[in-house]
């Protein structure tokens, strides 16, 4: 898993096939492993059903192949777990309390957030962790451009806009840090030129 | 000993996951508009759901259990934000926000002219 395709273009034929079926085997792997959860108890037969039921799913609901071009780095993803908590903590409390707040009306605003990874994988990503986090809510996903659209919800001033904007590019900069690859890695990481017009 | 304080902990979790969900009730009744409203739905209930499940682990601590709930919890996190972002994109295609609450619409003015565009197909 940690050396997977570094070639960003299109692979090789028999590569490529390779990499599929390994994709299979992983996504299979990972529901049987969901179905002996559900069962919660671990025997031949719930190897078998898991199995069976794992290969009838991705028969029948087949998906776009997702490239995983990078690694994981666990250092990096235990930062971001830790952070995610912390802002899911903090947004939920923040939200609850503008909820019981007698008399208070809170503003919104729409902002687009262009993402500087244009993968799927990315885009995937960072769209569930910052709709789950900061008093944001997704509601547009343009995949050509890797654009967010944003619902962001108690603002008060323009500041809070770019604050918001600020908070998303950071999101998608600890994914990176966590799953991207080195080339990912080089574009998300503070320069001051790129700042200006990371928009 | 261990056992009491586990006990205890998971108590503490379900009180503070039920008055999560509460709160992300009341938010919900009292939001001004369809926008606003998704994000009680999905902020503080998705963490008192959290703390509902850890409070039932610490209460039950049987592996057979503690793994149907690390599903729910998984499953949780991942369909939450992507019944959110469906309603939310419903409610915005149909209209139904309230403008006069919006600080900014950048969703409105992006190249690909308003917000009717549906020809971003979907992946699938």
């Amino acid at each position: 898993m940690t050396e997977a395709g570094a070639a960003p273009g299109p692979p090789t034929p028999p590569r490529g096939r390779f990499g599929r079926w390994r994709d299979q085997a992983l996504a299979l792997g990972w529901l049987v492993v969901v179905w002996i959860l559900l069962w919660g108890d671990v025997n031949v037969g719930n190897l078998i059903g898991g199995l069976l039921v794992g290969s009838a799913v991705l028969l029948f609901f087949p998906l776009p192949a997702v490239s995983f071009g990078g690694r994981l780095r666990p250092g990096a993803l235990l930062a971001f777990a830790c952070r995610f908590v912390v802002e899911l903590v903090s947004a939920s409390l923040h939200v609850a309390r503008i909820a019981v707040q007698p008399g208070y009306r809170p503003r919104g605003a729409i902002i687009a957030v262009t993402l500087r990874v244009p993968t799927d994988l990315n885009l995937a990503l960072t769209a569930e962790a910052v709709s789950l986090v900061p008093g944001t809510l997704i509601i547009e996903v343009d995949r050509d451009t890797s654009t967010l659209y944003l619902h962001v919800l108690d603002t008060h001033a323009p500041a809070d806009l770019a604050l918001s904007r600020e908070r998303t590019l950071d999101v998608e900069r600890r994914i990176v840090r966590a799953v991207g690859s080195a080339a990912e890695l080089r574009r998300v990481e503070p320069d001051p030129a790129e700042k200006g017009n990371s928009q | 000993m261990i056992g009491v304080v586990a006990d205890w902990l998971g108590a503490a979790c379900l009180v503070a996951g039920a008055l999560l969900a509460l709160a992300a009730g009341i938010g919900v009744l009292r939001f001004p508009d369809a926008l606003s409203r998704m994000h009680a739905a999905t902020k503080p209930q998705v963490l008192g759901v959290l703390l509902l499940l850890l409070g039932i682990a610490l209460r039950l601590r049987s592996p057979a259990d503690l793994g149907v709930i690390l599903l729910v919890a998984v499953f949780q996190l991942a369909t939450a934000p992507v019944a959110a972002q469906m309603i939310g994109r419903a409610a915005y295609r149909s209209g139904r926000l309230d403008r006069s609450l919006l600080d900014a619409d950048e969703l409105a003015e992006r190249p690909t002219g308003g917000g009717s565009g549906d020809g971003h197909a979907q992946p699938g």
